[in-house]
């Protein structure tokens, strides 16, 4: 390896969070005597990879500057509309899975257009759509089911064949890993892909970091954007599914909140809130960062009171190591 | 771990003294057998988790129940708890990969929990439910389940709403996505016999609660009974039934220590109270029983720990409870 190379390696975005989630993994077996088996550690993957589909897109959004708080919600959206269509038409789930990825594509569309129409930062645009959505999980869901859950859909012809798809327990060897984990890791890789083998990653990068200097070359920064957010859109429709077809029903009122722990894997895996600079791995591992610290509490067995206060301990912590390890190696940013 | 020395300590000069130095005797054995599970073996470890959010006043109740239990029983346990279905079923699976003894969990989100449970059965972790999912829990493969009908809870406040000679009321529901609070709403509905809505209000956030209730009381002038779900909520009713200007008799499910003074000076009418403290101690006691005696409480059917309606009537009969925090 030349000196080069190393330094280059040095100033990627997710160095930091590499080091802050091996210290952590180092921690917690030493804290959690339970942490260091493989069913403990399939379901601390599990519990990253919920957190890392989203975080994933929600990255990419946030390296082409701009925010979605209504991600959280939009999970919820995504399950219930494909739950609602499929029971109440007695359809096939499939369709009710279509259906709602059509739904999910065009909410993403609707934040995109009316950012880059209005002008509004999408802080402001996507709380409104969030707070929408929110209200429209619920609202719709009792005026059709007279319930705030929808039916289960656990019967109904298709939801074995698309439990495997989006949520199967895969045993390897002796371990039982979802198959979450796995399309996880194929969204990193095609979101890696993207952003460091194609114009539309060179598009990302220059409309987030400097919009104006990027227009001016000629780079599509209104499409780039929207696009970015039906990125959001597509993920959250998949976080659905798997919400949808893990438990058989959904609860109208949940996902609210989950929109700041997207945003926080990815600031730990590197991405700046400026925009223009981040990873879709330093996401993952930023996922992987706040799975750990999620599920290493409980196996340390610390009094589940304090829970949040520890969650946000290690969450500052990872990031500070983060930017420490970046200022040492002097990405210069 | 220090008491557990001193215990098996007494233990063993308890039965040097009964056993004296016999080596092989009836009596011995028999002595042994009867000191089931005191000190005797490993402690259990049993885990609970329920859909509490945090900082919630009813869940504190089933825990210090639960806790009780677990002092008693020389237990082990291990609390968490997390609002959101697909959090809680992890939770339950890294309890199911900790190897606890036992399981106590919520079916608030019972779809949510159906595979975990299933594994931890599938691991012969026994699993029992309390507070929410009567209906659901020994079909998902728990043993037992500890709590109250909630319809047949909704259906003694609907009553008692009428004994109040309310006319038109108002179900304040603080958490949404519970099936179990939609329930209590349907039976007192049932019961009531006159026209009752459901108000959505955030329970997370009691100035949000209060203001809401206040503006339906001044929307709705002729709402002249209100329902809460939760005690702390009763006295957020009694504040925005004040600030409406309303008339509206209150009544509420579960209870506090607060909750009680207000029953007694009236401002409160009455309240149905599930005896959480109840639910978390008779879990762990269960799961302790079939561990050490092999005993199975409820027959598979659901043991209800309420509906106990308390009034004014009754009230200086709780009070002193309530007071301690433990009903």
């Amino acid at each position: 390896m030349s000196g080069s190379t190393s330094r280059r390696w040095a100033g990627r975005p997710e160095v930091g969070a590499l080091l802050g989630a091996v210290a952590l993994f180092v921690f917690f077996s030493l804290v959690a005597d339970t942490f260091l088996r493989a069913g403990s550690l399939s379901t601390v993957l599990y519990a990253a990879s919920t957190f890392g589909i989203m975080a994933v897109s929600v990255a990419l959004l946030m390296i082409g500057g701009e925010f979605d708080l209504s991600a959280g919600v939009m999970v919820t959206t995504g399950a219930l509309v494909a739950a609602t269509v499929a029971y109440q038409l007695s359809l096939n789930v499939w369709v009710g899975v279509a259906v709602s990825l059509v739904v999910t594509l065009a909410l993403g569309l609707v934040n995109g257009l009316l950012c880059v129409r209005t002008g509004l930062p999408s802080f402001i645009v996507t709380l409104a759509t969030f707070f929408m959505l929110a209200g429209a999980n619920l609202g719709v869901t009792k005026m059709i089911t007279g319930g705030v859950a929808t039916d289960s859909i656990r019967d109904m012809d298709g939801f074995a064949a698309a439990r495997a798809v989006f949520a199967a327990d895969l045993d390897v060897g002796d371990v039982r890993v979802n198959v979450t984990v796995v399309w996880w890791l194929v969204f990193v890789a095609a979101a890696t892909w993207l952003l460091l083998r194609t114009r539309a990653g060179n598009w990302i990068f220059a409309g987030g970091g400097a919009p104006e200097a990027a227009r001016a070359v000629g780079v599509p920064v209104a499409r780039t954007k929207v696009a970015l957010f039906m990125g959001v859109a597509f993920t959250a429709w998949f976080s659905g599914m798997h919400l949808l077809f893990a438990y058989a029903s959904v609860q109208s009122g949940e996902g609210v909140g989950n929109e700041f722990f997207y945003i926080i894997c990815a600031v730990i895996g590197g991405c700046l809130l400026t925009g223009g600079y981040g990873s879709a791995i330093g996401a993952a591992i930023g996922a992987l960062i706040f799975g750990m610290t999620n599920k290493g509490i409980v196996y340390a067995q610390w009094d589940p009171d304090w829970f949040k206060f520890w969650l946000g301990a290690m969450l500052l912590l990872a990031t500070v190591v983060n930017l420490a390890v970046r200022r040492r190696v002097g990405a210069g940013r | 771990m220090k008491r557990r020395h001193g215990l098996a300590g007494g233990v063993a000069v308890m039965a040097l003294l009964l056993g004296g130095c016999s080596g092989s005797g009836g009596k011995r054995a028999e002595d042994e057998a009867a000191d089931v599970g005191v000190g005797s073996g490993p402690r259990l470890r049993i885990a609970m988790i329920t859909h509490s959010g945090p900082g919630d006043a009813f869940w504190d109740i089933v825990r210090k129940g639960a806790e009780a239990a677990a002092a008693k029983d020389d237990v082990e346990l291990l609390y968490s708890a997390d609002p959101d279905g697909g959090e809680q079923a992890q939770l339950v699976r890294t309890a199911v990969d900790q190897r606890v003894d036992g399981v106590v969990v919520t079916f608030a989100k019972p779809d949510a929990l159906r595979d975990v449970v299933r594994q931890a059965v599938a691991a012969r972790i026994p699993v029992v439910s309390v507070n929410s999912g009567a209906a659901e829990s020994a079909r998902l493969g728990a043993v037992a389940h500890f709590g109250q009908d909630e319809v047949v809870a909704g259906e003694a406040a609907g009553r008692e709403l009428r004994r109040i000679g309310a006319r038109r009321a108002v179900c304040v529901v603080h958490e949404q996505g519970n099936v179990g609070l939609e329930g209590r709403c349907a039976g007192a509905a049932r019961t009531f016999g006159g026209p009752m809505e459901n108000l959505y209000v955030q329970g997370t956030t009691m100035p949000q609660v209060r203001s809401s209730l206040t503006a339906k009381l001044q929307a709705d002038s002729a709402v002249d009974g209100v329902l809460t779900l939760g005690a702390p909520f009763a006295a957020t009713a009694v504040q925005s039934v004040k600030e409406a200007g309303s008339s509206a008799g209150i009544g509420t499910f579960d209870m506090s220590r607060d909750l009680i003074s207000s029953i007694r000076d009236g401002a409160v009418a009455f309240a149905v109270d599930q005896q959480p403290w109840l639910q978390g101690y008779l879990a762990v006691d269960a799961l302790w029983l079939l561990k050490v005696n092999g005993n199975v409480i409820g027959g598979g059917r659901p043991v209800l720990t309420g509906p106990a309606v308390v009034t004014r009537a009754n009230a200086d009969t709780v009070a002193p409870f309530a007071a301690r925090g433990t009903r």
